[in-house]
């Protein structure tokens, strides 16, 4: 069975011009804003929003990589090992205004980590949250998302994938069914 | 997903080269984490640990007593001195008491080779080897290697010396075995007094030689003469080895290429390294240090993975 498309590569590039339009709109010039993508797969969208926001004149953008696994609450909690990936923050968060970045909001478990992982850059004035896709009614606990780009409903067990790049596609988000 | 092949750190000897590439790979993020203002991380904030030091040790206890907090672990500590093994109670007693406490991770030095190996095989709980006898130290060769790597690169075809008290130490001994393990080229220079019979078997070359053996290698780990573990003199005197066997700014200055200087400390100043070159900016005995933390952290969390919680 193929795999449900649920945005293809042109619905892509509208929400992401939609987000950036919102972003700009709260942020100003970003002086005092911090984009942190959140390992692995919230920095690929980070970096497109990077290329977007330039275009429309956003110079000087603050940016950083963030990965979580230290602060996930499932260490020792499955067979397979949870093994970290790269963290470049080369940015201060202290009283700035920081915005978390993801592909897909789950149970936001994820989220949880990063608002305790951002902490030990120090005390930001303010977080919020911006993804891609937003899997409503599956929240275990209460997060949502600041900068939404569509919201999708689907089972516990399928999966939802987000696809950048990769020869022949260009972007899609697409659903996995469990059973499939 | 990648995870280590033992669920004990007993010695270099049972790792691999993957083991030894996931744990560099894991103390790289933990060092970044240990840069941070706030440097610490909730990982280990339901696994106690007990620091077992049947041994004196300065660095390496408090070393591992930083990893351990700086994942957030309950941390109790021992030492034989103030201990009943005074009283006469055995290794495997004392620990099984400890552990009666709900103690998940051992970490132990020990004065006897192989009793990190016999309290693995005798007890309930994941051990780590921070030293035992002349045996195996594997956090500090691992350490040593991960140091040479940040300013080497891939330590394949790499040249590296060890030289001194080969005889006594268990920090060669490991340091031989990552080494090797990694793909470098690894010689031994000490008096034949300090050299152990055949150690060539470990695929290693020996000199004599100090000059000849500093101009052969791109980085030279200089080990302590153990004057603790001596019953014999193995050489005239102090004054006699240094003259043969010590690192002067003068002999270094001597050579046709710039290397690296390591050491695992203690330093006996003047005696196998004079201050000069414990200062110089060829020396990366303070980055060991710091990369101490990283790589106990590392091993310490690689192997509470393995600690799976059974969900109910």
């Amino acid at each position: 069975m193929n795999p449900k498309i649920l945005l293809d590569d042109k619905k892509i590039e509208i929400i992401l011009h939609r987000l950036c339009c919102q972003l700009v709109e709260q942020h100003g010039d970003f002086s005092n804003t911090v984009l942190v993508g959140l390992q692995p797969r919230g920095t690929l969208l980070l970096d497109r929003l990077k290329l977007m926001l330039s275009g429309m004149k956003v110079m000087n953008l603050k940016t950083g990589k963030l990965d979580t696994t230290f602060f996930r609450d499932d260490f020792r909690r499955k067979e397979e090992p949870l093994n970290a990936r790269s963290t470049e923050m080369n940015v201060a968060v202290e009283g700035r205004d920081v915005i978390l970045i993801d592909d897909v909001l789950f149970t936001g478990r994820s989220i949880r980590s990063a608002l305790t992982a951002i902490d030990t850059y120090g005390r930001p004035k303010s977080i919020e949250l911006l993804v891609l896709i937003d899997r409503r009614f599956s929240r275990h606990l209460p997060i949502q998302p600041d900068y939404l780009g569509a919201q999708i409903d689907a089972l516990q067990g399928d999966k939802v994938r987000v696809v950048w790049d990769e020869d022949p596609i260009k972007n899609i988000v697409y659903l996995e069914k469990q059973n499939a | 997903m990648k995870t280590l092949s033992v669920d004990h750190l007993l010695g270099i000897k049972y790792l691999t080269a993957e083991d030894i590439h996931l744990i560099f790979e894991t103390a790289t993020h933990f060092k970044e984490v240990i840069n941070r203002p706030i440097k610490k991380v909730p990982s280990l904030r339901d696994i106690t640990i007990a620091n077992l030091f049947f041994e004196n040790s300065t660095r390496t206890k408090l070393s591992f007593e930083l990893a351990e907090k700086r994942l957030s672990a309950d941390v109790i500590n021992f030492s034989a001195g103030q201990s009943s093994v005074q009283k006469g109670e055995t290794l495997v007693d004392t620990v099984n008491n400890i552990l009666a406490m709900k103690v998940d991770m051992i970490v132990m030095r020990h004065p006897y080779p192989g009793a990190a190996h016999f309290l693995s095989q005798q007890v309930n709980a994941s051990i780590i080897n921070a030293g035992d006898g002349t045996h195996e130290h594997p956090t500090q060769a691992l350490l040593d290697a991960f140091s040479l790597q940040e300013k080497l690169g891939d330590l394949e075809g790499k040249r590296i010396a060890i030289i001194g008290d080969i005889l006594h130490s268990r920090v060669a001994l490991s340091n031989i075995y990552a080494l090797k393990m990694l793909g470098a080229e690894v010689r031994l220079c000490a008096p034949k007094s300090l050299l152990p019979k055949h150690i060539e078997s470990l695929g290693v070359s020996v000199s004599t030689d100090l000059m000849s053996t500093l101009n052969w290698c791109d980085a030279a780990n200089m080990l302590r003469v153990q004057n603790e573990r001596m019953e014999l003199n193995y050489f005239p005197s102090t004054r006699e080895y240094s003259q043969y066997y010590g690192l002067t700014l003068e002999r270094l200055q001597q050579l046709r290429k710039e290397i690296i200087i390591l050491h695992p400390g203690p330093i006996n100043r003047g005696v196998e390294i004079t201050s000069a070159v414990a200062d110089s900016s060829q020396a990366i005995i303070l980055d060991q240090v710091e990369n101490g933390v990283a790589i106990r952290m590392a091993v310490i969390y690689l192997l509470a993975s393995k600690l799976i919680i059974p969900v109910a």
